[in-house]
């Protein structure tokens, strides 16, 4: 803001207190809310941090980089009269970042663009337009019973060793709209181990999607403190693509987990009063503060579709963190232990992943016009065959009546048909809604109590082949 | 008069300013140079605590401070019907046309109502002369279509009316009456006035409410029923359809003015509701919905203090058009959120948290928000009676109902839809528990039923009720012996549950026809169930079995399970053909099980 700019750098020597990555620093009295600071020790280092509290004679500092090897004596600290800032410019594409914006793929500096605060401002929801383009990704247990759109927030949540990367990498792959140009992707790596990130930055580069992506790479042996900066850095990229450039851009941002748990370390550092397990009562609005980062704008051509993936602790859904971003995001994909251990993949459990804006994405001249039926009869479906196959095994198939065990058999496609299929396989919507009857078929006609019957006259195989 | 002091500490949303003594308690402030808007909420010595409700980055120690010798209050006047709104009543609309952008940039300063629109003014008769009061009808104003807005003398002014405008076009700032009020003078009243937030407009009595506000839900309508005037709260794990159920009431009920707060929620549902209101038919009036509706958007990535306060702009604009003698619907989605920014800003305060951090006070703030509904006789002549109507969304963490969010707010409310997220797992919408939930006007809302729709309204819906109990029961059973092993009474309860989960219960909020069920097409639909029930009652008991009847009547349940879908309501009698035809059908295998045992009997006799 005009009122920061036009003040100069302050240096300060005395710190009072050090914990955590927190600094105190004395004497200062008129250091700006969330101004940057440079930390310079005795050895010539220099670390970046932001003010977090500042009163009339001190103001607390959180460093980035961690406060390992800071002394009180001998490092000078700076305030640098502005807000944390990034330079973004569509250059940014096929470049490699660590988690604060500096390259790291030996290649020049950013050297055109424009500063943006990376804490954006909210989009005015009377500016907003809703999202309603399909988005085809060319899985059918998304595209078919969780559509995504153009302009969504659509989490995996994951659990450690299930195969989230693999899928949002076929995701970032396959994902067109209908005579839509391609997405650049912005990617968020944050606190991830080198091989996580070796794993995708592999991807984009194998198969040349590097050339409209840019990689933000948070490690995470490295700060915590950092880790609250990454997701933020690449998402006002790309509010800068979308919104001033007119690109659709795809934003995935992993693992929101280790976010989650950086922002309870510093909280407990600043000994804040917590709420559920630990977390900061804030978690709420801080994660809404990235995940509404998403959207499109009235007037504006481009969109921001974001796909965290977070990975849920001891695969508990309820834990806060998934819990707290189901909340904030437009539904979630969740990913199932039991059925990877099948050897089924994607290993979607489609029962408890929900798409919110799949409604205004379907439908005639979207995607076909029996699409919300389908869907709404698959998961009825799949949902009593869940069910009757818990029951078959305490009383036994032969107890159950011929309509239900024909219920056993459709679960059984379901899950070996349509929701099993390779890495490369990209079925498009009219493959998987096909698919979805061809396996309802496999039940009595009168059971298809959520599909109209001009869909059954016109869709079903038996009325098809004549 | 104003205090002015200096800013002496930033946290956050909160700061401290020194040199405020003489400032209120709850007074609005302006902080810093670029003037955001805050609150004081505590004082110490002449040091003021204040929250601010927009984001304070770049705000420093040393800036000034301004009191504005009031507390936080709304402009209430013509103009605020179809507005979008944040949670202090800055119109967003307006702000996008002022700054260009698609982002709301801080220290914005807009006027709430237009200071520009004509509106065309009707005196209602009152003569310079009369004695007036607080509520008294001045005059009358078109707002919309829809809202005839009546223009009242603002609660606190008392007198004798000196002069009033003509019939004419006034802007909210022309003077439209002057009252003589003894000690004060002339007090000069205009088609707005302000009115502090937290402190509830004055009424005169407190009704039961006893007409429910039909919502053309019928899980709602014929289950768990509102009342006007009542209060309701939808708790439910994420992925449950809490909003889409809010969405519903806010669309479909019979409500006059619907009052709908985005409290710290997402960003793209106000769009959603600005995008289709326009476009939606109010069932009740045929005039498209946004001329009915306000909206409050303070979602979860704007400034946490103004979330705090958007639930009390709501209800104060809500209590507002109650006055004029109208049927006011609120529904805040999600008073979690509302809880939330209330701990984050003790927790700023540093104030003894209690239950899972929230501040010792959580409870009476949800007491005293959800006491401000009410079915109630509003203050002022002609005498008028208005309501209320208060729904709340809860949203527990991990879907767990005994948090203190959950568990304090059944405390003061009367209705609980309790949402279901296995109901919801299998697209069940709405997915309310009906095990769960209760309602506790189904006693109060039955005279209206019984009078205006069917007398055996209350007779069908228990039994409807008993059905769905008992298959609860039966499925431990089944659990254990598979549904093979009941008893052919108990088989028929089972199937006809599923009929009335399937043909009655749920419901599709996005479907033309099914959306909106009419008070009658609710009862049709549960007549035919119950009456198929009772009548295949009988036919069992005359050895029919339920295998039979699934089998040969399949086309016709069928029927009955789509008539959601297929029978608009006002083609209600397709419903009792379907009825007469189930009947006979059921009348049909009985007797063909009478004449088959009759020739068995006869070849038994034969052979012998």
């Amino acid at each position: 803001m005009a009122v920061a700019e036009t003040r100069v750098i302050r240096e300060y020597e005395n710190i009072r207190e050090i914990r955590g990555p927190l600094l105190v620093v004395e004497g200062i009295s008129d250091a700006a809310y969330d101004e940057i600071v440079e930390v310079e020790l005795p050895t010539g280092e220099k670390r970046r941090g932001r003010v977090l509290e500042t009163a009339q004679g001190y103001s607390v500092v959180q460093i980035f980089e961690g406060t390992t090897g800071v002394s009180v004596v001998g490092s000078k600290v700076r305030f640098l009269a502005r807000t944390l800032e990034v330079k973004v410019s569509d250059e940014m594409l096929g470049r490699v970042f660590n988690g604060l914006g500096d390259p790291i793929d030996g290649g020049p500096p950013i050297t055109s663009g424009v500063w943006r605060d990376i804490n954006g401002d909210p989009l005015n929801p009377a500016a907003r337009a809703y999202p309603e383009d399909f988005i085809q990704t060319g899985v059918s247990a998304i595209d078919g019973m969780n559509t995504m759109v153009r302009g969504q927030k659509l989490p995996i949540f994951s659990g450690a060793g299930l195969p989230h990367n693999k899928l949002a990498v076929q995701i970032a792959r396959q994902a067109t709209v209908r005579g839509g140009e391609e997405f650049a992707v912005v990617f968020a790596a944050i606190g991830v181990m080198h091989d996580d990130a070796l794993f995708f930055k592999k991807f984009f580069e194998e198969t040349g999607a590097i050339k409209r992506a840019a990689l933000f790479i948070n490690l995470a042996d490295e700060p915590a403190s950092v880790r609250l900066i990454t997701p933020r850095i690449a998402l006002t990229l790309a509010e800068h693509l979308a919104f001033d450039l007119g690109m659709h851009v795809l934003v995935i941002l992993t693992d929101m987990t280790n976010y989650a748990e950086a922002l309870r370390e510093i909280s407990a550092a600043r000994e804040e009063v917590p709420g559920r397990q630990g977390y900061p009562g804030y978690m709420y609005s801080d994660l809404a503060s990235i995940y509404e980062r998403a959207g499109r704008a009235r007037g504006k051509k481009g969109s921001i579709t974001q796909m965290p993936i977070l990975s849920m602790p001891n695969d508990d859904i309820t834990h806060p963190i998934p819990d707290l971003t189901g909340y904030i995001t437009e539904g979630q994909i969740v990913l199932s232990r039991e059925l990877h251990n099948r050897g089924i993949y994607p290993p979607i459990n489609v029962l408890m992943s929900l798409s919110r804006l799949m409604k205004e994405g379907i439908g005639e001249g979207k995607t076909r016009e029996d699409h919300a039926n389908v869907s709404d009869q698959l998961y009825a479906a799949y949902s009593r065959a869940v069910e009757l196959r818990s029951l078959a095994a305490i009383v036994g198939e032969e107890s159950l009546s011929p309509v239900d065990r024909k219920y056993l058999r459709f679960g059984e496609a379901f899950e070996n048909r349509f929701l099993r299929q390779d890495f490369y396989e990209n079925r498009s919507i009219e493959e998987t809604l096909d698919l979805a009857w061809e396996i309802l078929s496999i039940l009595p006609e009168e059971e298809l109590f959520r599909i109209k019957d001009v869909y059954v006259k016109k869709y079903h195989p038996k009325y098809r082949k004549r | 008069m104003a205090v002015k002091g200096t800013i002496i500490r930033v946290a956050g949303p909160l700061v401290v300013a020194e040199g405020m003594s003489g400032v209120q308690m709850y007074e609005m402030v302006e902080v810093g140079e670029e003037r955001l808007v805050g609150e004081v909420n505590r004082i110490v010595g002449d040091k003021a605590y204040i929250q601010v409700y927009e984001t304070t980055t770049g705000l420093k120690p040393g800036e000034p401070v301004y009191g504005t010798g009031g507390p936080l209050s709304v402009e209430l006047g013509p103009g605020i019907i179809g507005k979008i709104y944040d949670g202090i009543q800055r119109p967003l609309d307006v702000i996008q046309k002022k700054t260009g952008s698609v982002f709301i940039r801080r220290g914005v300063k807009v006027p709430s109502i237009s200071r520009e629109v004509k509106w065309s003014f009707k005196p209602s008769g009152l003569r310079v002369g009369d004695k007036v009061s607080g509520g008294d009808i001045l005059g009358e104003v078109a707002e919309t279509p829809l809202i005839t807005h009546r223009v009242l003398v603002p609660p606190d002014v008392h007198g004798v009316l000196r002069w009033i405008a003509s019939e004419g076009e006034y802007t909210v700032e022309d003077t439209i009456a002057e009252v003589e009020v003894p000690g004060k003078g002339k007090v000069e009243v205009k088609l707005y006035h302000r009115w502090p937030v937290r402190k509830p407009r004055p009424i005169l009595e407190k009704f039961e409410p006893v007409e429910p506000l039909i919502t053309g839900l019928r899980i709602i309508d014929t289950m768990f029923p509102m009342a006007k005037g009542g209060t309701g709260a939808i708790p439910g794990p994420f992925g449950s359809g809490k909003t889409v159920t809010l969405q519903s009431l806010a669309k479909w009920s019979s409500a006059k003015v619907v009052i709908y707060i985005g409290c710290g929620e997402r960003g793209n549902e106000m769009t959603e509701v600005l995008e289709t209101f326009p476009e939606l038919k109010d069932p009740w009036t045929g005039r498209p919905m946004m001329e009915r509706t306000v909206l409050i958007a303070n979602t979860s990535n704007m400034p946490v203090a103004a979330r705090e306060a958007s639930i009390y702009t709501g209800i104060t604009i809500a209590e507002y058009y109650r006055d004029m003698g109208y049927d006011v619907l609120l529904v805040a989605d999600s008073t979690s959120r509302w809880a939330e920014a209330l701990r984050e800003i003790a927790g700023r305060l540093e104030e003894m948290p209690a239950e899972e951090g929230y501040p010792s006070y959580l409870a009476s703030r949800l007491a005293e928000f959800y006491s401000r509904a009410g079915r109630v006789r509003v203050p002022g002549r002609p005498e008028r009676v208005g309501s209320v109507t208060v729904v709340g969304a809860v949203s527990p963490p991990g879907g767990d109902f005994t948090e203190p969010v959950t568990a304090n707010t059944k405390r003061f409310i009367r209705v609980f839809w309790a949402l279901d997220a296995r109901l919801a797992y299998s697209r069940h919408y709405p997915a309310i528990n009906w095990l769960m939930s209760y309602s506790a006007y189904v006693e109060t809302v039955a005279k209206w039923w019984h009078e205006n729709v069917n007398p055996k309204w209350r007779e069908y819906r228990d039994i409807a009720y008993e059905i769905l109990l008992r298959e609860d029961e039966l499925k431990d059973i089944v659990r254990l012996v598979g549904t093979e092993g009941l008893s052919e009474k108990d088989k028929l309860i089972l199937e006809v549950a599923r009929i009335i989960r399937e043909a009655f219960l749920q419901q599709n909020a996005f479907d033309e026809v099914d959306a909106f069920a009419t008070p009658q097409k609710q009862w049709k639909q549960l007549e035919t169930i119950i009456s198929f029930y009772q009548a295949a009652l009988t036919a069992i008991e005359q050895g029919v079995m339920v295998r039979d009847i699934r089998s040969k009547l399949a086309d016709k349940i069928r029927e009955l399970v789509m008539a959601r879908y297929n029978v608009p309501n006002d083609r209600l009698e397709a419903l009792d053909k379907l009825k007469q035809e189930l009947l006979a059908s059921l009348e049909a295998i009985v007797k063909g099980e009478a004449a088959a045992a009759a020739t068995a009997r006869e070849e038994q006799a034969a052979t012998a």
